[in-house]
């Protein structure tokens, strides 16, 4: 285990409970828990030692990532990071990721962003702007027409802006993925029905079972993403994206369907987790999406499947 | 907190990695000559010659120790040489179930005597055995055997009967479960297993005809089946114990992923040959790729559990599940595909192979533990009851 998930994961416990997330959903100021994430430190992990940063692997800021979606961080944390790594004089403050294809784009937790940095052709450009409503009740993702843009602020990070979002995107899913299971079998536990817990059903047993591998796949997937350097290669992307974004509907469904309807309540904080792996399942491109990029790979390769699988990851 | 944390990502170390040159020549040159549908069997492809060449160039008894006449390489060791193996549809069947299992049974439960009489015959690839698990009335319910073992003078006396058992008429030796005392009722208590000399007077094998048209199993009778004391593996009555730990070597091995590699490159070289790349067929293709680089990292996740001496039940039942979900939702997604493009001319060779796996397919969650069993697992290790 990373040495630093340790005290982020305090930090989370301590800032992002489900009683804050809602306030943050609802309109609550930000500052207290992004002024948290701010002094800690961590939003510099990627940045490298030269420029005061941490300078940490991928591979060991992925558990962060996981932690984020652990918790339904509904904060741009992750995305902050990946922003400071890129630049060098990222502004202060929330930044979300986006890239900019003409038409307008839906950005996760663009509401409680202060910058998006966009990426259109070979460049990245900063702007300060706040996007607007999706209208999707509780959601703090912006719809933000990218046209026009300032000038670039820096050159496009090989492989594109995308391929990082995906890698980072497919972490939180693990995460919520991760907590989502967890609930779900507690609480199997705990629900009688015919006068025995309803986890002793062979059928809740079965789909519960499914929801673990699903979870698991998940984070092996996302770790695949995260195990090469920064950025991440289009087949590593591609990979965890894709497992992670099947996934993610997968396991909200599971979710739900052991829950009942308290799962679909909004006082009950399953949905916390489940309204976030949809949004998070089509932010940065869905399993189709990344399937298309990676066949294309794929069938540009004479070698057997599992040689391209091992040598591409 | 994690949970199931203990799947993680891990890496073949470089001195396992190391052995791939090696058993690629030896697996490219079985196969030179072999069409796609007979590559598909790999698991049923029975060569005594080529299991006995990979014994003698040393990619057998990888996890076992050089006392024995093994590699004492480890779990990763064998990861790499199975999936070359496996990749290229190389015949293993001449030696898979006696490295695999029932070399690492005989070495944890076995006397001296036994470990020394089979094991190194095993790493030459000399020795074939079968595992005696399933009979006419225990299929998942394997603690229901009825095949009984009595004490003699001379050791035991076997009567019964078991089915479904792999490779059988090959085998040199079946590893069987028999009831040595008590009756069903008693469950698993009174289990024990046996080796059995297949050349034994009163054993009759009858080989079985699949709907492939395949006999890769067999029905085994023993009637009055005289076997020496030393038959006996471990102790009466700790058969059940020692057969869940056999099912766990069974269970974690790459081989739960790639049963239907030989079909899947069959139709990424047609694919390639057609040049065909609209939408939908390359999101077919990366999601078939993004399938397998998963389950290949969640197997060797497996096998690092493995190599560090632990016996990893859950997690390669829930890495056998998926696995096995992919290799048989593959036939049926290319049959889909192909069968989408009547245009399109599909080689014969490519359709035996399709029509091979998609008719073998449902023994791939049937083999080595049923779905529902590996799922059941899966659940008591999330604290389901």
């Amino acid at each position: 285990m990373s040495e630093f998930l340790e005290p982020f994961e305090r930090m989370l416990e301590d800032v992002a409970t489900p009683a804050a997330v809602r306030a943050v959903e609802r309109g609550s100021s930000i500052a207290a828990m992004w002024g948290a994430f701010a002094e800690s430190g961590f939003l510099d992990a990627l940045v490298p030692e030269d420029r005061g940063g941490a300078g940490l692997p991928l591979a060991e800021v992925q558990p962060l990532w996981v932690a984020l979606g652990r918790h339904a961080v509904p904060l741009p944390v992750g995305e902050t990071m990946i922003a400071r790594a890129l630049l060098p004089d990222a502004p202060e403050g929330p930044i979300v990721l986006a890239v900019a294809e003409g038409a307008t784009v839906v950005v996760p937790c663009g509401l409680v962003a202060a910058h998006f940095l966009f990426e259109s052709g070979a460049g990245l450009h900063m702007v300060a702007a706040k996007g607007e409503a999706t209208g999707v009740p509780a959601s703090l993702a912006a719809r933000i027409d990218p046209r026009p843009l300032p000038a670039p602020v820096a050159p496009s990070p090989e492989g594109g802006l995308r391929t990082i979002a995906a890698i980072l995107r497919a972490a939180l899913i693990a995460g919520a993925a991760e907590r989502l299971t967890q609930m779900t079998a507690a609480y199997a536990n705990e629900r009688v029905q015919f006068g025995k817990p309803i986890g002793r059903q062979q059928a809740l047993q079965q789909e519960m079972a499914v929801m673990a591998e699903e979870m698991v796949a998940a984070r092996i997937a996302s770790q695949l993403g995260c195990a090469g350097s920064f950025p991440p290669s289009l087949v590593a992307a591609a990979t965890a994206k894709s497992i992670a974004s099947r996934a993610a509907a997968r396991v909200a469904a599971t979710a739900h369907a052991v829950h009942g309807a308290i799962g679909i309540s909004e006082e009950h904080d399953l949905q916390l987790f489940t309204r976030r792996l949809h949004e998070w399942r089509l932010a940065d491109g869905s399993e189709s999406y990344w399937n298309r990029l990676l066949g294309a790979e794929r069938l540009k390769d004479a070698r057997r499947s599992v040689d391209f699988v091992r040598e591409a990851l | 907190m994690p949970v199931f944390d203990t799947l993680t990502l891990a890496s073949l170390p470089a001195a396992d990695e190391a052995l791939r040159a090696a058993v690629r020549a030896l697996a490219d040159e079985v196969v030179a000559n072999a069409p796609a549908d007979i590559r598909a069997r790999s698991w049923s492809g029975f060569d005594p010659a080529f299991s006995r060449r990979l014994g003698a160039a040393g990619f057998l008894g990888l996890t076992l120790p050089k006392a024995y006449g093994g590699q004492e390489r480890g779990p990763f060791a064998r990861f790499v040489v199975v999936e070359e193996l496996l990749s290229a549809g190389a015949p293993v069947a001449a030696h898979w179930i006696a490295d695999r299992q029932s070399a690492p049974l005989i070495l944890n439960y076995g006397s001296e005597a036994q470990r020394e009489t089979y094991i190194p015959r095993i790493c030459r690839g000399e020795f074939v055995f079968c595992i005696g698990m399933s009979e006419p009335g225990s299929g998942s319910d394997l603690a229901s055997v009825r095949t009984r073992a009595e004490r003699t003078t001379s050791g035991w006396c076997v009567n019964g009967q078991k089915i479904w058992t792999t490779g059988a008429m090959h085998g040199d030796y079946m590893i069987a479960l028999v009831r040595t005392s008590g009756t069903g009722e008693d469950r698993h208590a009174g289990l024990s297993q046996l080796i059995i000399d297949l050349k034994a007077p009163g054993v009759t094998v009858r080989p079985i005809t699949d709907l492939a048209g395949d006999a890769h199993f067999a029905e085994v009778f023993f009637d009055n089946v005289d076997l020496p004391v030393d038959a006996l593996i471990g102790n009466e009555g700790e058969g059940w114990k020692q057969v869940t730990a056999e099912l766990a070597f069974e269970r974690s091995g790459p081989e739960r992923i790639y049963s239907s590699v030989v079909l899947l490159d069959a139709w990424i070289a047609h694919l390639r040959a057609t040049g065909r790349d609209d939408g939908a067929t390359l999101a077919l293709v990366g999601d078939f790729t993004a399938r397998l680089a998963t389950l290949r990292a969640m197997s060797i996740a497996c096998t690092a559990r493995l190599a560090l001496g632990e016996s990893p039940v859950i997690e390669a039942s829930l890495v056998k599940d998926l696995g096995t979900a992919f290799e048989q939702e593959l036939p049926v997604a290319i049959g889909d595909d192909l069968a989408a493009h009547p245009g399109e001319e599909v080689d014969a060779e490519l359709y035996r192979t399709l029509m091979f796996v998609t008719y073998v397919a449902p023994s791939f969650s049937l083999r080595g533990g049923t779905r529902e069993v590996l799922r059941g697992i899966i659940a008591r290790g999330m604290g389901l009851r």
